[in-house]
């Protein structure tokens, strides 16, 4: 293992257990603004029970977030300082945006919405809750317009000291050509993680009690979630897909799995084991002429593949193959289930078909894992570049031994494992308590968290 | 015309002013916090901090981010530089980070995640302290890279300032406790505030007198004619400093102790200012030499003067709403 592999690896391990915290508060910090909105205007104590109840639950994950995002936004500096050397000028400000914007605005009001209830009323706390889903909504955008910039740089002039400079107009940086697919692809996808983390809680309490009113409610929320919000993400990513060919075709070889050039319309690979010694794919399960349809929507387009390309300037083609499969695959099984809900509830039975529910249960985690997979997608089809075509990876490491890399590297891998996998179970532990008509702090202790709430306190007065 | 670079080198200062005045205290407390009695006066002390935390560590983000954003050549010198005692800080960190809110949630390991919360708090700070040590003593640059060895930041100076940031984030925490708590806990912690000061006065007189001895432009900057004027007064204003932080808290006064606690932070950080100014690498790149376009900087600092002050206030009305006394029972 060189110093560059044991960054990469410390990157990939750091920033993926990072992103599976954002996926989630991104989603739950917008539903929990839709909770306390509703409870607000309806009154209806259900709404801030289950408030109450994802509030803690919130802030376990907010917690886990914000510590491993320092992590990351110090990642670059040791561990790719050529590139922070180099790419600082241009992607340095927006970093800086994100922070005068998102995360002060999330950090300032999470105190508030936390622990607050008592002290600014009920309005003012509503605010906060909606000042930190927009908080989260803020890092989204300057955070992915970061990395889209990095997949499909524009709007930049090269200084004479090799760094990359910014040009005449910062709206052609921000909005970069893939920058607004990627937006709204992952926004959508923490949308959809949320959902069904939600409905998969729900479902496992409906298995155990389909009269539980908190239960009922939000498996109901999050199957329509689930079914409006799934199909749109496939024709996002069906677009975003578009998009990568257009900037970054070689990616698309490699989602594709196609080695050879196609003149006369490309096969689409369901699935086959792709082989990079002898650049074929074995076992393939193809629909001829599909992929060109799909990309190109012709049957007969050209298509051009790996054969084209040098070797040194493709990517690893297994990884990003499979993994663009997992989260494809995880995509149409979620507009299943929510096709099958809808179904469900027009038969009545939403809230009594067993396997439904089973089915639901078993898709809770979906999210975290397409996720996941979109990113090493996303990430690994780039390479061999971290600036695509123009800064190699290989270019952008610090100088830094390999024993310290690698010391880095095991003591992240122990204290995360060991800390995160802990919170993962506090989550576990607290999602397995069905929600209930009085829904209170845990055990008589007030509940804090990076804030705090005297749960009990955030609904004087409900009737529930 | 104003130079952008200067008002940009303000900025960075100012977040990390930002970020040792409103962070120290919460990391103080979490050093000291086994010498709490478990129970009432550490759910108290964690709740004194606990909205607030969140915020107070968002400066540090600031911090690094806003250093590769407007000087990108120094943070890709200097992170590397420090690759150890940065990632050892992270790491503390994620530790105590991840306390304020685990051990609400798991009754069993309290005592754990207490353990944890200090841990991470005592890691973080040292490492902060060695960081800013490791930069005054000179790192090896060449060209626009780092250009030593992963161990050249460990030396008996560092490890000096080090500890020095302890001492001082502690008196900190404990001039904090002295304001926010009540009873014995209030007792305690003014009692330590006040062993703390006097260590702490000696540890800024070591770590001066060393830092001279380390380049001989900071000798040169404190003690040619006439600017010797000016900076002799740090040294006499710690004096008077420390002399009324003394006299506040014999008074029993509750905020004052603190807020004289804040201003010797203050004029350490005056004093580093003169000693490194205008380096942002010290003693070895200048800020201009650091400084991104102007571009850059432009569009920054639109955003940076709209903002600022806005985070200021909103940061100033979440202090405001958690004012008072804290109780062990959280702000009911
Ligand atoms: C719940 C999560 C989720 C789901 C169900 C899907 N995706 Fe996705 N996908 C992501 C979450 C995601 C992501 C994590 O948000 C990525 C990683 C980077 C990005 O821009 O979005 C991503 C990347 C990504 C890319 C790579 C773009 C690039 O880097 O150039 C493509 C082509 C698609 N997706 C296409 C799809 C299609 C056709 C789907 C339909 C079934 C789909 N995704 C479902
Ligand atoms: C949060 C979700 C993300 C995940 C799960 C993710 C995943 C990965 C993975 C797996 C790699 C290693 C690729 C390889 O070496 O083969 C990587 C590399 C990298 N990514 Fe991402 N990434 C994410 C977001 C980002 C963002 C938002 C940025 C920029 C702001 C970014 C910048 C980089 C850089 C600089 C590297 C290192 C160079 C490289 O190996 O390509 N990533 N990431
Ligand atoms: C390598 C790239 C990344 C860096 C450097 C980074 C940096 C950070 C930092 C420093 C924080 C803590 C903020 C605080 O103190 O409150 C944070 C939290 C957060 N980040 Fe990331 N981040 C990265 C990737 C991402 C991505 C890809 C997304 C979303 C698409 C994201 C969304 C968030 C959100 C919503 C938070 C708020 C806390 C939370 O919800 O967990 N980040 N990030």
């Amino acid at each position: 293992m060189t110093a560059l592999d044991l960054a990469r690896a410390q990157f990939a391990f750091t920033v993926s257990f990072h992103f599976l915290f954002p996926a989630f508060t991104i989603g739950l910090a917008s539903y929990l603004a839709v909770l306390e909105g509703l409870w607000l205007k309806t009154g209806k104590g259900v709404y801030a029970n289950l408030y109450r109840y994802w509030l803690k639950i919130f802030a376990v994950v907010f917690a886990m977030g914000v510590v491993s995002g320092i992590v990351m936004s110090y990642q670059f500096g040791t561990n790719w300082s050529v590139f922070s050397d180099k790419a600082g000028p241009v992607i340095g400000p927006l970093m800086a945006y994100e922070v005068l914007t998102a995360f002060f605005l999330e950090a300032g009001f999470l105190g508030v919405m936390l622990f607050g209830i008592n002290k600014v009323g009920k309005k003012l706390h509503f605010a906060a809750t909606c000042a930190v889903a927009a908080g989260t909504f803020i890092s989204a955008f300057w955070i992915l317009s970061v990395n889209s910039w990095m997949h499909t740089p524009a709007g930049y002039e090269m200084g004479a000291n090799g760094q990359f400079l910014p040009g005449e107009s910062w709206l052609e940086i921000i909005f970069n050509p893939s920058f607004p697919y990627r937006l709204v692809h992952t926004v959508l996808a923490a949308y959809l993680t949320t959902a069904f983390a939600v409905g998969g809680v729900g479902a496992w309490h409906l298995l155990r009690d389909r009269a539980n009113p908190g239960a009922r409610k939000m498996f109901s929320m999050a199957m329509w979630m689930a079914a409006i919000v799934a199909p749109i993400q496939i024709l996002a990513g069906d677009q975003h897909g578009l998009n990568t060919l257009e900037h970054q075709p070689v990616k698309v070889m490699a989602m594709e799995g196609h080695y050879q050039s196609h003149p006369h319309g490309a096969p689409l690979i369901l699935f086959g084991i792709p082989d990079s010694r002898e650049k074929r794919v074995d076992y393939a399960i193809e629909i001829p002429k599909a992929s060109s349809l799909i990309l190109k929507h012709d049957p007969d387009a050209p298509l051009k593949g790996l054969d084209t390309v040098p070797d040194e300037d493709e990517p690893p083609v297994g990884i990003v193959f499979w993994a663009f499969r997992i989260m494809v695959g995880l995509g149409f099984a979620m507009a299943g289930l929510g096709l099958w809900s809808l179904f469900a509830r027009w038969r009545k039975r939403l809230y009594d078909w067993p396997l439904l529910h089973r089915a639901a249960l078993v898709m809770g985690p979906a999210g975290f894992v397409a996720v996941l997979a979109g990113w090493v997608v996303t990430e690994t089809g780039r390479q061999p570049f971290t600036i695509y075509g123009l800064l190699r990876t290989a270019e952008s490491a610090s100088p830094l031994d390999a024993p310290a890399v690698a010391a880095s590297l095991l003591a992240f891998v122990v204290v995360y494992f060991a800390v995160f996998g802990m919170g993962i179970w506090y989550l576990l532990k607290l999602m397995s308590k069905p929600p209930e008509a009085h829904e209170a702090g845990l055990d008589g202790a007030p509940i804090r968290s990076a804030g705090v709430t005297p749960a009990a306190a955030v609904i004087e007065g409900d009737p529930a | 015309m104003i130079d952008l670079t200067v008002v940009w080198a303000g900025i960075i200062g100012f977040a990390i002013v930002a970020y040792v005045i409103m962070d120290g205290f919460d990391l103080g407390i979490g050093i000291m916090f086994p010498l709490f009695r478990p129970g009432r006066d550490r759910d108290t002390a964690m709740n004194s901090v606990a909205p607030v935390w969140d915020g107070n560590e968002t400066w540090l983000v600031l911090g690094g981010g806003g250093l590769m954003a407007a000087f990108p050549l120094a943070y890709a010198i200097i992170l590397p530089a420090l690759y150890a005692p940065l990632i050892a800080m992270l790491l503390g960190l994620v530790l105590r980070g991840v306390a304020f809110e685990f051990r609400w949630r798991d009754e069993a390991h309290r005592r754990m995640w207490d353990r944890a919360f200090t841990l991470g708090s005592s890691v973080a700070t040292f490492a902060q302290g060695v960081t800013l040590g490791a930069l005054l003593q000179g790192i090896t640059v060449e060209g626009r890279s780092y250009a030593g060895g992963w161990w050249e930041w460990l030396s008996p100076f560092s490890v000096l300032t080090g500890v020095g940031l302890m001492v001082g984030y502690c008196l900190l925490g404990a001039c904090w406790l002295n304001w926010k708590t009540e009873g014995d806990l209030q007792r305690q912690a003014a009692r330590y505030a006040g062993r703390l000061g006097i260590v702490l006065l000696a540890v800024i007189g070591v770590v001066s007198l060393a830092t001279l001895t380390l380049e001989p432009r900071y000798y040169s900057r404190w003690f040619a004619y006439p600017d010797i004027l000016v900076t002799a007064l740090v040294p006499v204003a710690t004096l008077i400093v420390t002399f009324l932080f003394y006299r506040s808290l014999s008074r029993k006064r509750e905020v004052q102790p603190f807020l004289w606690a804040l201003s010797l932070f203050g004029l350490c950080l005056i004093g580093l200012g003169i000693s490194i100014w205008p380096d942002v690498v010290p003693a070895r790149v200048t800020i201009w030499e650091a400084a991104a376009p102007v571009r850059s900087q432009i569009f920054m600092l639109v955003g940076a003067s709209v903002l600022v002050p806005v985070i200021l206030a909103y940061t100033g009305w979440a202090y405001w709403v958690f004012r008072g006394k804290v109780g062990s029972e959280g702000y009911h």
